[in-house]
């Protein structure tokens, strides 16, 4: 807080201070919160375009990644253990938990993009996956979020080696010393130096499957 | 308040009441995003930005504002103006919006734009309070490059992001992470202690000095003349 | 592990929030001097964090959903007056704790730490009892840093420091290494 005495020489207020009545304390609270909600609201409604464009655009970066760029994608909401497109009126999109169904040219689904998240080493790391629910098998994957040791865990992030196996392998995935596989499907190289951060990936990635698989699996049923 | 110019006013804050490294406000922002240049940059800014513009409206209004409820409107002035100053951030520059989290927010808590409200802007006219918010946010701005420069050179071996050393550089990474912020800004304080004690030591040896010549200077006169 | 669990414990001490996140630095800095006083220090912020993830919960679930550009106000006023009844109800109830506590209590109001949490917990969209795990593990973090710094500090009372380092700058290099000692908590929680 600030130094000094609140009554040094110069201050604004006189020993012998007459009493400020009470209406005035509350007028000054009052008017000046007023004022602050009402620039604040003009201020939001300036800068609220260009915050959601942002906002939209990494989204659509994101999903365009781990689904090689699809021609269009659609959100899927999850509302009472379906996956719908349109949400019934009433329905706060803000409180759903989504997923992203992508297609291309032809209006063929290409695969879902899926949002996970797991505790790593530092910090919980946040991620996305495209899924191929016909192959079973993943599109690709990008961490959107990470405190991860910077030149040892965010190589999850940074290292294209490990990054480029999540495209094409089977799910569920199987985490493997480097050199150690079989050769199987599901096998994904952990990272030298940062077993656990990688290894989270692949955890966050399967559990993530696991949970949506049920839903997945009933909207491409459901539609024609 | 003793009578000062205009200069004097602007100037304190750069070096002589430096508000991180003499009276030691705001360390949470100097720590925490002080790993990069540019993170420092949009910091500062920021800061300055609220720092200026709470000061230009709290002399405005000080005659308005009864004595028992002044920091309470103080704080409410920051507040806007730093909420004002993370939807810019966000609107204008994501990713360093991104990287400084809820450290834009935290501006408000910052204790050097509150005490400047209570000790400057509070009782003194607008030009000069103006001067004396420039003087301290950008003695602020420039100890935070500092420890920006500092962490990011020796902890990812750039400035700015271009690469200053060759590929075999091996990076000190703890400068970058959290326990790199403390010990960055202990030695910088120390090697202000150090320099100080230097001043103050030649100062005395010079002091001395002036006052042996003297006599001695008198004498050789003296010698001279005979 | 339970959730809630891992956010006490990763608030407490994988993500401390004096030793790295740099939150709640005031009071580290300054009354750091005594483990008595730290302790006391550290109980006030225990106390104060866990009323402000609550309103700041509340705040968020039924007042500030459709007006987020308000939240920073709508946080620091709360905190403000939340100390403010707190100081007097204490003075009322228990004039002895008042004594101990009281002279800490307004220096919460400015204790970033305070704000960092409402902050953090919104960002993170934590519900009630996430919130609540969330401030204990805080609290408990700050008042763990505060007593390891006291501690060290009323050994440091009697070495031979060298006069420049006296002060701030050796409490800065001690917090970088209990800060890199702190590191060594990372990966604690992530079944490997």
């Amino acid at each position: 807080m600030s130094p000094g005495s609140v009554h040094g020489p110069g201050a604004p207020a006189p020993p012998d201070e007459p009493r400020t009545p009470a209406w005035r304390l509350l007028a000054t609270l009052g008017s000046g919160g007023a004022l602050a909600g009402l620039l604040l609201v003009v201020v939001y409604q300036l800068t609220l375009p260009r915050i959601e464009a942002h906002k939209a655009e990494a989204l659509q970066q994101a999903i365009e990644e781990v689904l090689h760029d699809p021609a269009r994608f659609d959100t899927l909401y999850l509302n009472a253990g379906q996956l719908t497109r349109e949400l019934p009126a009433g329905a706060d999109p803000r409180a759903l938990e989504r997923v992203y169904l992508g297609y291309d040219d032809a209006e063929t689904p290409v695969g879902f993009a899926i949002t996970a998240a797991e505790p790593g080493f530092q910090d919980v790391i946040r991620l996305i996956f495209g899924f191929d629910p016909k192959t079973g098998a993943l599109l690709g994957m990008k961490v959107l979020e990470t405190k991860e040791t910077p030149g040892l865990g965010d190589k999850i992030e940074k290292d294209s080696a490990f990054v480029s196996q999540f495209t094409g392998v089977a799910a569920p995935l199987q985490g493997v010393k480097k050199g150690a596989g079989k050769g199987k499907p599901g096998e994904v190289d952990l990272i030298t130096g940062a077993t656990i951060s990688s290894r989270t990936v692949v955890r966050a990635i399967n559990r993530a499957l696991e949970r949506w698989r049920p839903a997945l699996a009933a909207y491409r049923e459901r539609r024609p | 308040m003793k009578k000062t110019t205009p200069a004097a006013d602007f100037a304190r804050g750069l070096w002589r009441e430096n508000p991180v490294l003499i009276q030691m406000l705001g360390l949470c922002p100097t720590l925490a995003v002080t790993n990069t240049v540019a993170n420092s940059i949009a910091m500062s800014l920021a800061t300055l930005f609220v720092l200026v513009a709470s000061s230009f409206l709290v002399s405005s209004v000080k005659r308005l504002v009864p004595n028992q409820v002044r920091i309470s409107t103080y704080v409410l002035i920051i507040a806007t103006f730093v909420t004002i100053a993370d939807l810019s951030l966000e609107a204008l520059v994501p990713t360093i919006h991104k990287a400084l989290g809820a450290f834009v927010p935290l501006i408000v808590v910052n204790c050097i734009i509150l005490g400047r409200q209570e000790a400057f802007a509070s009782r003194n006219p607008v030009g000069r309070s103006v001067l004396d918010a420039l003087g301290m946010g950008i003695g602020f701005t420039l100890t935070l490059l500092l420890m920006g420069g500092i962490r990011e050179v020796l902890g990812n071996g750039s400035l700015l992001g271009f690469r200053l050393f060759g590929p075999r550089y091996e990076p000190w990474i703890i400068m970058i992470l959290p326990p790199g912020g403390f010990l960055t800004l202990g030695f910088i304080l120390l090697t202000y202690a150090w320099w100080r004690g230097r001043a103050a030591a030649a100062a005395r040896t010079r002091e001395l000095a002036a006052r042996t010549r003297a006599p001695a200077a008198a004498a050789a006169r003296a010698k001279a003349v005979s | 592990m339970s959730e809630l669990f891992w956010i006490l414990l990763s608030a407490m001490v994988i993500n401390n929030f004096t030793l790295t996140l740099f939150l709640g630095l005031c009071p580290f800095m300054g009354v750091s001097s005594r483990v008595a006083t730290g302790l006391r220090m550290g109980a006030a912020n225990i106390f104060v964090l866990v009323l402000t993830s609550i309103s700041a919960w509340v705040l968020n679930t039924y007042v500030l959903a459709d007006a987020p550009y308000l939240r920073l106000i709508s946080f620091i006023v709360v905190i403000a007056s939340l100390v403010q009844i707190v100081e007097m109800t204490i003075k009322k109830v228990s004039p002895t704790l008042f004594r101990e506590l009281g002279i800490y209590l307004p220096l919460i109001t400015t204790n970033c730490a305070i704000l960092g949490l409402a902050i953090f917990q919104t960002s993170r969209g934590y519900g009630f009892l996430q919130g609540f795990a969330f401030a204990l593990g805080a609290g408990l973090g700050l008042t763990l840093a505060l007593v390891l710094m006291a501690s060290i500090r009323e050994q440091t009372e009697l070495a031979d420091v060298p006069a420049i380092a006296r002060g701030t700058a050796l409490v800065l290099i001690i917090a970088g290494s209990l800060s890199l000692a702190f590191m060594g908590f990372a990966g604690l929680l992530s079944a490997g």
